[in-house]
């Protein structure tokens, strides 16, 4: 499994991620960052092109 | 076989990544002028100002797959020989290649005023925006020449510090380029609610003082007492190392839809600021675009092309349509754009007032080209989905 974190204190809910990697980001109807903490090792490549977009660099994946 | 990356900011860390990615496993030096590993510039001009610079902070993650990656920092590259296949750097070692990426990048552009030098800051690097907080955090005054978005985040950010800020700029509106008249004009008026004054539609011609910056004169006559000057008008691109091999150096580098370089048989590839690019999304025609998400995605494509030219192979001829997108903050505004408002010939408020949150419609003949939205983030998603959609040209 891969392990994500997301700094929410950097996080600006831009939701960049989101658009790389639908089912892990999303923006609730208020606009905040959601996402899932634990994903399945065939979505890395998501994940990490995820965190590579997000401006605020908040995205961990392990 | 060896890579030459010239310049080590976003595009060309994302293009060695891109490299390793796409099966190249020769040797990757990348060169920087800066004495600093890649690093996220964004905060130069709003987080950095307020609590300090800390470039180790800012760092990119680097990921694995270029560990072997060699850094050639602090001194950037002069000249090169496309014909003997080498670079040339400013301390005099010359780098041999066998495949070159351009990430050279863009400088902020500076304009021949008369009078004193000392207190005329620009924000571009981290020593830029160290040696601007240092001046800040003593200043009355800040006069901000530009009122492009680095500009106006820089003019919000020294409001955050309660230095008084004057823009100076000749342009009609705050952003009025990509986001237009009347939400331009809405922009301005949330940062007069900041007390910021605005001074538009003028220029700068002479700054005075004695041995250090004490005010400015505008081209209407109006004097500003000011303690720092913000030179933020735009930039021009790091081409002049490039000249004498062919390539067309117009306005950055010229390449086609794989960043592959025109002019050139040379292996040689273009990314981020710099690569004057088509996208077959909004009608192909070549164009620089300087936000922050296009060295990611110009750096993936210019990988994969470079890693199959050094493999004798035809690189992928599908059209590029990576979606440009930037953002900004400013006070408790939040900006959000897909797409390229700034080709539109028509705009629209679709939703909400441009004075509050809102989502605003940008067209030409073609159709929707972009879109912006105002504290509307998660409203956007569906105009990107619509905006991706766009029929594709070669």
């Amino acid at each position: 499994m891969i392990k994500i974190t997301v700094d929410m204190d950097a996080c600006q809910h831009y939701g960049q991620c989101c658009f790389e990697a639908e089912d892990v980001f999303k923006l609730d109807d208020a606009g905040k960052l959601t996402y899932v903490k634990e994903v399945d090792d065939r979505r890395r490549d998501a994940v990490e092109a995820a965190a590579d977009v997000c401006p605020m660099q908040a995205i961990t994946v392990e | 076989m060896s890579v030459v990356i010239v310049g080590a900011g976003l595009g060309g860390l994302r293009a060695a990544e891109s490299l390793r990615a796409n099966g190249y496993t020769g040797s990757i030096s990348v060169v920087g002028d800066e004495s600093h590993l890649p690093y996220n510039r964004p905060p130069l001009s709003k987080e950095s100002l307020l609590g300090g610079v800390d470039v180790a902070a800012l760092e990119f993650r680097r990921k694995a797959i270029v560990d072997d990656v060699t850094w050639v920092l602090g001194s950037g590259a002069v000249s090169s020989d496309f014909a003997a296949r080498t670079v040339t750097l400013a301390d005099g070692r010359v780098l041999e290649f066998d495949g070159l990426v351009i990430a050279s990048g863009i400088r902020p552009r500076r304009l021949p005023i008369p009078g004193p030098q000392a207190g005329r800051h620009v924000i571009r690097t981290a020593q830029d925006s160290h040696q601007l907080r240092e001046d800040l955090t003593t200043a009355q005054h800040m006069l901000m020449m530009g009122a492009g978005f680095i500009g106006c985040e820089t003019a919000a950010t020294a409001r955050k510090l309660d230095t008084a800020v004057t823009i100076v700029a000749l342009d009609a509106e705050p952003m009025v380029r990509p986001l237009g008249l009347d939400l331009g004009a809405a922009m301005r008026r949330r940062h007069e609610a900041h007390d910021v004054a605005f001074h538009l539609g003028t220029s700068i011609t002479e700054f005075l003082g004695d041995g250090r910056v004490q005010a400015a004169r505008l081209s209407d006559g109006t004097e500003i007492e000011t303690d720092l000057v913000v030179e933020a008008i735009g930039s021009v691109a790091n081409v002049e190392w490039l000249e004498g091999n062919g390539l067309d150096l117009s306005d950055g580098v010229h390449t086609d839809h794989t960043m592959r370089a025109l002019g050139t048989e040379v292996p040689v590839v273009a990314v981020g600021d710099i690569a004057r690019h088509p996208n077959g999304l909004f009608g192909g025609a070549p164009r620089r675009i300087e936000h922050w998400n296009m060295p990611t995605e110009t750096g993936k494509r210019a990988g994969a092309t470079l890693a199959a030219l050094l493999e004798g192979l035809e690189p992928d001829p599908a059209p590029f349509t990576a979606m440009p997108s930037f953002w900004s903050d400013q006070y408790d505004t939040k900006i959000q754009s897909f797409g390229m408002p700034g080709i539109a010939t028509s705009i629209a408020v679709v939703d909400g007032s441009v004075d509050g949150a809102c989502i605003v419609e940008y067209s030409d003949d073609s159709g929707l080209v972009g879109v912006v939205g105002i504290d509307r983030t998660s409203d956007l998603a569906q105009y990107r989905t619509t905006l991706m959609g766009r029929t594709v040209s070669a």
